[in-house]
């Protein structure tokens, strides 16, 4: 009995100290070392302020951004410290509701915009803080970005096809555009306009 | 589409390649051979059993084995449970986080010994930096290794002739964790660091919005927090030890759990990574490869065939969607399908891919939210499970679960054509099935006796987070879930009440020690029997016939089991979706 316990106690707490504090602490000496950006989060400094992580989505609901794919987070969307998402089920009423809602709020700000939505602009993704849209949803609103900016439609069209990630390695996973590098990009180019000119705020 | 299947054929590749040398190096480690790491883990290996008082070449009887298991399992819950319990008081909180509540603890503590990582809670809201560090990455590696060592004992017994021993159980679990789980993750947590999974010890950092937002109540959001920690250490062997519980609330679908594609590609594979190495190393174990591969061969038909159900069901996404105005047709410019649950980089192939390897093994991570699949696609993770978790299956538990499904095999063609049956040259006796047969129904009692439970009382229904059939799914999956040690879940289910807590966590344990200690029964008995000659009536169990019985006897049990179960749940809301 008394052996057995201190079989057990000598290799628990040996094995915790080499793999829970031993393991994890020279990982972080390592990645702090070699890669500082990504091991803090892969923050995004401008003029000296932190406004975000090119790994995090942010909410963004006016007409002269792009907008980000709704969040299920709470109590506010894109909560990067309470991530998840909708759970709602294929069938739940909730579902089909706020999915017509929020092609109805893309048709609200731009009445030319196509009858069928883009899918991933209309559902919740399942972090709740996807920092995606795929390209196909950045085109589509593309003509309101260029009318609330003043911008050629066809200069906005660039922006997107350069902001445009393919899959990486030529295969793996799908291509994508960073919201908040586009609309970034997008304030270097044309300076948002006044808030109160934005007819959706 | 073209894209999409290169892309499931290269991840099989890499499965596949992988498991070759990997099996063998597995197989050194367990037959005490050097393995090429021995003089920088030797003398650790040598320090733990001095402390510990262990002689590594005594050798233990079935029993025994058993029992290191169980009070190994005991010492690491108390363990944990009290760094939950006492995180308040402890260093290592930057977030202040408070005590973690009895019953939480409770199921979390039991959910991490038991290799599940059911997650009743979301990470970044409860768990403090040194809770995930010293307190659930250690289980990530330690009930890993108890797989491991379980499974080693298995393919011993298999391996001996007349020898009262299987290992030592000390043994298997000091060299797995130093020369199998610990080399593997260093390098995988510093290559997903490199794709941009966070590793600090700092607070959450809080940045500006650019442009601010309100909450629920109307109240200006000028800033986000974001939740960081040390991630991609543990992150590297919570999917090597096939253990799954994230970091964060959205698991391996949080950008900072899972960055970018190539991060995914290598969670995935790490996932697979063990349990196909396995294979190999038993078949090397045994003296003849081509059994190991036989039971790959088995385990990657059912994969495939329940991949590829999901794939395709979430792929054509829900005429609910396509009603409601979202375009869902694929392109080259986006993923279509069924989006609600998923993240943007994954799009449809990767998010089903993950899902099955998930829960074809007891991963139970998630990189999309299965609770909003369809309802073909979200069937398909839910029966991966409920086949027992031998699809490739956790570290150590997949084989083990495979070889007694195999042994089952092998006795149903011996009754079908009269003679005793026999499995690598070992005679399945009536003790052999006895104990199989409780291996087999165990989990699946447990799973369908639970969810009974907790559809008739009220507090079970109360966690249903959806209407109709799917919040019925939603419970058998729960249950599906925790007794089969997977830990996924349609997570919309309110699983954080003293109901859920106590009942998936007695689940777990059930699902976890009473299939262990029926193994290693097994493992005893069969260590202690001669070998038999094989003869011209001998089944060949290294052909495709012996694949087909097997893969027939895991789907029927399988199916026998929980299409009742499931006819009430994802097969009625699927005619339900096109009957609309």
């Amino acid at each position: 009995m008394l052996q057995m316990l201190r079989q057990t106690l000598g290799v628990l707490i040996l094995l915790a100290v080499i793999t829970g504090l031993a393991y994890p602490l020279v990982i972080t000496g390592i990645a702090q070392v070699a890669f500082p950006h990504q091991a803090n989060g892969s923050l995004v400094v401008r003029g000296g302020k932190t406004i975000g992580s090119e790994l995090i989505g942010q909410p963004f609901t006016a007409a002269g951004y792009f907008w980000s794919r709704p969040s299920a987070t709470t109590p506010m969307p894109y909560n990067a410290a309470n991530s998840g998402g909708s759970n709602l089920g294929p069938l739940n009423p909730d579902l089909q509701k706020q999915v017509a809602d929020r092609v109805a709020a893309l048709r609200a700000a731009d009445p030319n915009a196509p009858a069928a939505v883009p899918v991933d602009l209309v559902t919740a993704s399942a972090s709740g803080l996807d920092p995606d849209i795929s390209p196909a949803a950045a085109l589509v609103q593309a003509p309101r970005i260029a009318k609330a900016r003043g911008l050629d439609e066809g200069q906005v069209r660039q922006l997107i096809d350069h902001h445009t990630q393919g899959r990486q390695l030529g295969v793996l996973g799908e291509p994508r555009v960073n919201v908040l590098a586009l609309n970034l990009a997008l304030d270097d180019l044309a300076p948002p306009r006044p808030p109160e000119s934005r007819p959706h705020d | 589409m073209g894209l999409e299947i290169v892309q499931i054929v290269i991840f099989l590749a890499a499965v596949l390649l992988a498991a070759k040398p990997l099996g063998s190096y597995m197989a050194r480690v367990y037959e005490g051979r050097p393995c090429g790491l021995d003089r920088v883990g030797g003398p650790l290996e040598r320090l733990i059993y001095r402390i510990g008082g262990i002689n590594p070449t005594s050798e233990m009887s079935w029993q025994r084995y058993a029992i290191s298991a169980l009070a190994f399992g005991l010492a690491g819950f108390v363990l944990l449970y009290g760094l939950m319990r006492l995180q308040g008081l402890l260093p290592g909180n930057p977030e202040h986080m408070t005590a973690v509540a009895p019953d939480l603890a409770f199921n979390t503590a039991t959910s991490f010994i038991t290799n599940t990582n059911w997650q009743a809670y979301g990470g970044e809201t409860t768990m403090s930096h040194l809770t995930q560090m010293a307190g659930l990455a250690v289980q990530n590696f330690l009930s890993a290794a108890a797989g491991l060592a379980v499974m080693a004992a298995l393919v011993r017994g298999f391996a001996r002739k007349t020898c009262a021993t299987i290992g030592n159980f000390w043994v298997d679990v000091t060299r797995t964790t130093l020369y199998i789980l610990m080399p593997l993750s260093i390098i995988l947590a510093l290559v997903l660091v490199s794709q941009g999974v966070a590793q600090t010890l700092g607070a959450f950092p809080r940045t500006a919005l650019v442009e601010p937002t309100k909450d629920a109540n109307g109240v200006a959001v000028d800033q986000q927090t974001i939740a960081v920690g040390p991630m991609a250490s543990q992150e590297a062997i919570k999917e090597l030890g096939t253990n799954g519980g994230g970091f964060f609330n959205a698991n391996s679908a949080h950008p900072l759990e899972n960055p970018t594609p190539l991060s995914n590609f290598l969670e995935m594979l790490a996932i697979l990574l063990l349990p196909a190495a396995a294979c190999h190393m038993f078949g090397k174990m045994v003296g003849d490869r081509r059994q190991g591969w036989a039971l790959l061969a088995a385990m990657l038909v059912m994969y495939v065939g329940l991949f590829t159900l999901c794939w395709l069901s979430e792929r054509g996404g829900t005429p609910q969607l396509a009603g409601a105005g979202a375009d869902i047709r694929p392109s080259a410019l986006q993923a279509g399908g069924n989006m609600e649950g998923k993240e943007v980089r994954f799009g449809i192939v990767s998010s089903a891919l993950f899902a099955t390897a998930a829960t074809g093994t007891s991963c139970g991570a998630v990189n999309s939210m299965h609770d909003s699949y369809t309802p073909l696609g979200g069937l398909a993770p839910m029966w991966l499970m409920q086949l027992g978790e031998v699809v490739f299956g956790g570290v150590g538990s997949g084989l083990y679960g495979m070889l007694i499904f195999a042994i089952v095999t092998v006795f149903i063609a011996g009754l079908m054509v009269g003679r005793t049956p026999e499995y690598l040259g070992k005679k399945i006796e009536i003790f052999e099935m006895k104990m199989a047969s409780l291996v087999v129904l165990v989990p699946v009692l447990v799973a369908l006796i639970g969810t009974a439970i907790a559809v008739v009382t009220a507090a079970g229904r109360a966690g249903a987070a959806n209407p109709g059939p799917h919040g019925f799914s939603e419970i058998l999956y729960a249950y599906s879930s925790t007794a089969n040690n997977n830990g996924s879940a349609f997570a919309g289910i309110n699983a954080n009440t003293v109901f859920y807590n106590v009942s998936t966590g007695l689940a777990m344990l059930m699902g976890r020690f009473l299939f262990k200690i029926p193994v290693l029964a097994i493992a005893g008995a069969l260590a202690a029997k001669k070998s038999i000659p094989v003869s011209p009536g001998t089944l060949t169990t290294h052909g495709p016939l012996f694949v087909s019985l097997l893969v027939a006897v895991v789907l029927i049990v399988g199916a026998l089991s929980f299409v009742p179960a499931l006819a009430l749940g994802p097969i009625v809301e699927h005619l339900m979706m096109i009957g609309r």
